[in-house]
């Protein structure tokens, strides 16, 4: 997370039930605007001072039969006091607006935990829809948890029923109920979501006064509810927070912002070449937006026009970026080779999802690991990132223009969906805190006889980039193998061993360049490292934590430079007993260890689509030490 | 500024690659002479290019240069394009490279009207992997790969760009050099993409495939020279295209005595004229040829600068201020405490 935490204070209050963080799920038909609520809770949690970490997870479909146990969408945030790394392991509380909702959902409550349902969805239709064979309002299936069963269906028609909206168009009010009710649960103003309200419907105010008065009734509905029902009120900690100035962010976005901010440090105009895909698709149009600060973007025809198209604009002189998800990034591969073979600087960005093939387009993985390093025919090595977190995606994106634009290489940043779709807090960091490195074009004249475009830097081996429009300085580039001192096509055996190897070092020796690995907590040896890499941050951060809190030597290794890896981490892996690699695949950065440094790395895998959970996390550290002992 | 260039300022000092004879020489040479008279200077000019022997161009050319992968040019000429519209782009592509592998980009380029040249060398066959046939192959061709004929129909190359969009569209032959450099200053000339076809004979995997129409004794019988304003007319002006209206066909028909009473006149802004002309089959028709079809129209490459000037129009470029936008809160220093 972006911000500095502190111990949380105690401002508990005699009526509400007390907590430093809370995790709450709001889960219903995708048609329930589910995300929307939770996004809305989301801003109101922000507006409240808490740290927060948010998990939307919605199907495939975009409009999935109703009232099926497919077609269930949910949004879940953990919030409070400092240091929430992840969108937590179990709800204490869910809302679950339909009989599919609950079934998809409430075996992740805590038990004891508290479940508000809409009992006006749960007809027999309904219930049947969704698998029920009993209604499990009635058969004392739910009895581990604390359960709050209201029709909030006939809740909200009456609310709004001096707007003389439809049935169904007063129904789609039910979201802004819940988030009312929940606005009361967790003492949060209403101002500010009214006011987005207004401006949502600005063209349709009558609406937009229909949704207020379903907020407004889900909030009195909270305050003159039965007080000992297990409907009450809780105080969750605010965090104490580094001071500065903050905002909401999520991966894309943040993404989005880095790619901004890192073609203007480099001086350059940005070319953003992107084919949607979901979970990528967020960065494209947060970029089409962004024209005042020099970028074009452009939907491409498919995958492979967008990277070519990218690679035509750095050729051109232009930051060329491209951006895809795993299937995306498969039909780019024969371009990137081009743009290794040619030298020239690009930044793919892949938001990985569930693989292999269309796999699960909505859940997140990150099992396009291989890919990125290793995904090429030839020897064809590029730089790979990996972003940890929504707000971290802002500096990795900066790193990739930089290293893209220095090196003259193409460079890989992976991100993936949880981290796409996820916000946090982010603060805000001021521009004039990064040293701008700015590209500088070859225009040089040639003596004589003809430029050699592949000349180099000798210590970054970066080849010169000279624009067309440069006069004097035509050449021809291309996919052929070219000769090191010419630059003409040269088909020569010592020649392409000698470029081999050039392609080979560059990208290795960047290595040097780079801070040396650093150990996120604990010590630089012991007896087990956990390393990571992406979005696996959080849970291992906590797992750790919790781990370490209990007295385990344990340290927690996280890698956001994945090739070249540092300098450095060979022989800080080898100063531990045991090193286990949590990753959403099936062990892939654990192999690109062994092979790299031939250490005993062994895997934890997950690949259910759903992050790991800090319990998970925990269990494995005590496996690995127990194994031991 | 543009100093005077002449056809050798033109050429590299790479040797040559293709096979002896081959119909890319005349092609290479018509374009390094009509460049001079075209007028970009070599540093504002740009050829890319996919795969294929077609596609070996730029690196005989001494302008800037991008020898891309498969099928892929029309793509990259459009990253280019639009990061400086300035440059002048030339796309080189093959009958595989252009409507095979990169079909789809072309229809995209095509569709988008980029300002730039496409020259499409079809030999009616893969000349670089050495003679299979080809998306614009005849039924009945005999290649390594279909060793008792192809069995599937050809694409037409000039009907494609027409169904995709093109704004300019233009046949000829790698031999002409008289008409090959009128045609190459035509496409210049024309804002948009300017679609030429050029049939390029491959004389190792595909020889004399084009002799019917090319050939000296043939030409004259079998060629049919579009000119906008002109009767069409052929056979040295004793046949002609009639239209006829009832069945909305074209048919050939002799001309007595020089008398071009009812015979079409072509009209390069007529889209209509231009499908009955490229879609005319050969042997019963001739083949036409020239600058079949002009209609001008606003570029992509203006429309996107056009959005971008327009969308920033009265915003501040002010980093700091973008990554503040949105939802936000700030923290106040004297909240701070260490612990
Ligand atoms: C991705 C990919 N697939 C296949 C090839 C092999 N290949 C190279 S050129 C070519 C066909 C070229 O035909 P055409 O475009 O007509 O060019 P010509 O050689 O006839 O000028 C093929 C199939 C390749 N280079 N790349
Ligand atoms: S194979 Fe055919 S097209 Fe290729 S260079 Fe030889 S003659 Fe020309
Ligand atoms: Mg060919």
């Amino acid at each position: 997370m972006a911000t500095a935490l502190q111990t949380a204070f105690d401002n508990t209050h005699p009526a509400k039930t007390h907590a430093e963080t809370m995790v709450v799920r709001f889960a219903g038909d995708s048609g329930d605007g589910m995300q929307l609520t939770g996004g809305q809770f989301t801003l109101s949690t922000a507006l409240a001072g808490e740290d927060f970490a948010t998990f939307p997870d919605f199907p495939a479909e975009i409009r999935a039969p109703q009232g099926t146990t497919f077609g269930v969408s949910a949004f879940q945030i953990n919030f409070g006091a400092g240091g929430i790394e992840t969108a937590g392991d179990e709800p204490d509380v869910l809302v679950a607006m339909n009989p599919a909702a609950l079934k998809v959902n409430v075996g992740d409550l805590r038990p004891g935990g508290l479940v508000i349902i809409d009992s006006g969805e749960f007809s027999a239709r309904n219930l049947a829809k969704a698998g029920y064979a009993t209604n499990p309002l009635e058969d004392g299936s739910l009895a581990r948890w604390q359960v709050m069963a209201f029709d909030i269906s006939r809740q909200t028609l009456t609310a709004v029923k001096a707007f003389g909206l439809g049935n169904k168009e007063a129904l789609r009010c039910k979201n802004m109920w819940t988030l009312g009710l929940a606005l009361w649960m967790f003492d949060r103003s209403r101002a500010p979501l009214i006011e987005w309200l207004r401006t949502k419907f600005s063209k349709n105010p009558h609406l937009a006064e229909a949704n207020a008065a379903a907020l407004n009734a889900g909030h009195a509905y909270g305050e003159t509810a039965e007080l000992d029902g297990p409907l009450k009120q809780f105080a969750v900690d605010a965090a104490e927070a580094a001071p500065g100035f903050y905002r909401t962010v999520t991966g894309g976005e943040s993404l989005a912002l880095g790619l901004v901010a890192g073609a203007k440090l480099a001086g350059l105009p940005m070319f953003f070449g992107s084919y949607p895909i979901t979970p990528a698709s967020p960065i494209l149009h947060a970029l089409a937006r962004l024209k005042e600060f020099g970028v074009t973007t452009f939907q491409a025809e498919d995958e492979i026009a967008a990277i070519a198209s990218a690679i035509g604009a750095s050729y051109a002189g232009s930051l060329g970026v491209t951006s895809s998800s795993g299937p995306g990034i498969a039909l780019k591969g024969e371009a990137l080779g081009l743009a290794i073979i040619t030298e020239l600087p690009l930044i793919i960005v892949n938001s990985q999802r569930g693989g292999p093939s269309t796999g699960l387009p909505t859940k997140t993985e990150q099992s396009d690991l291989y890919q990125a390093v290793y995904g090429r025919n030839g020897d064809a090595p590029l730089v790979v990132l990996a972003t940890r977190s929504p707000s971290d995606c802002f500096e990795v994106a900066i790193e990739a223009c930089r290293l893209a634009t220095q090196f003259m290489t193409p460079v890989m940043v992976l991100t993936d969906g949880y981290i796409a779709n996820a916000a946090e807090p982010w603060r805000v960091p001021d521009m004039a805190s990064f040293e701008p490195f700015p590209v500088t074009f070859h225009t040089e004249l040639h003596p004589e006889g003809h430029i050699n475009p592949y000349q180099r830097d000798p210590d970054t081996l970066a080849r010169i980039w000279i624009k067309p429009g440069t006069p004097g300085l035509t050449h021809r580039i291309g996919g052929i193998e070219k000769g090191v001192a010419t630059g003409n096509i040269n088909y020569e055996a010592d020649n392409h061993q000698a470029m081999t190897d050039i392609r080979r070092d560059k990208v290795a020796n960047i290595a040097r360049v780079l801070p040396p690995q650093t150990v996120d907590q604990g010590s630089e040896c012991g007896r087990l490292a956990l390393v990571g890499w992406g979005s696996t941050y959080g849970p291992i951060r906590k797992g750790v934590q919790r781990a370490r809190a209990r007295g385990l030597d344990v340290a927690h290794i996280h890698l956001r430079h994945i090739w070249p890896l540092p300098a450095n981490l060979g022989d800080l892996l080898r100063s531990y007993d045991r090193i286990l690699v949590p990753e959403m695949n099936t062990g892939q950065l654990k192999t690109v260890l062994r092979d790299q440094f031939l250490v005993d790395a062994r895997p934890l895998s997950k690949v259910s689509g759903q992050p790991f959970k800090i319990a998970e996390i925990e269990a494995a550290i005590e496996a690995a030490l127990g194994e031991r002992a | 500024m543009n100093a005077i260039t002449t056809p050798a300022d033109w050429a590299t000092d790479q040797e040559v690659r293709w096979c002896p004879g081959c119909g890319d020489y005349a092609i290479l040479k018509a374009v390094q002479r009509t460049m001079p008279e075209i007028g970009t200077p070599p540093e504002k000019t740009v050829f890319v290019s996919g795969i294929g022997c077609s596609s070996r161009f730029p690196y005989y050319m001494e302008t800037y240069g991008f020898h891309t992968i498969h099928g892929r040019a029309p793509a990259v000429a459009t990253g280019i394009k639009l990061a400086n519209p300035d440059l002048d782009v030339w796309i080189i592509t093959g009958d595989g490279d252009g409507l095979s592998i990169g079909g789809n980009h072309m229809l995209h380029l095509l569709r988008r009207n980029l300002d730039c040249q496409v020259l499409l060398f079809n030999n009616e066959i893969y000349g670089l992997t050495k003679g299979q046939y080809s998306p614009t192959s005849r039924v009945g061709t005999r290649s390594p790969s279909t060793p008792f004929g192809s069995v599937d129909r050809p694409a037409n190359p000039c009907s494609f760009a027409l169904g995709a969009g093109a704004r300019f569209i233009a046949r000829t032959i790698d031999t002409a050099q008289k008409a090959l450099p009128e045609i190459l200053k035509r496409a210049h000339a024309h804002k948009g993409t300017s679609f030429v076809e050029i049939f390029q004979n491959c004389i190792v995997y595909n020889d004399a495939v084009f002799d019917a129409f090319t050939d000296k004794k043939a030409a004259a019988d079998h060629q049919l020279h579009c000119e906008h304003g002109q009767p069409l007319v052929f056979a040295k002006g004793t046949k002609g295209l009639a239209f006829d209206a009832g069945t909305m066909t074209v048919s050939v028909v002799d001309i007595a005595e020089g008398d071009t009473t009812g015979i079409m006149v072509h009209d390069e802004y007529n889209r209509i004229l231009a499908q009955l002309l490229i879609d005319m089959p050969f042997g019963p028709f001739p083949m036409a040829l020239g600058v079949i079809w002009c209609s001008p129209a606003s570029t992509f490459e203006a429309a996107v600068v056009e959005q971008n000037v327009a969308a920033s129009a009265g915003k501040a470029v002010d980093l700091d201020a973008l990554l503040r936008r949105g939802q936000s809160w700030e923290i106040a220093a004297k909240d701070f405490h260490t612990v």
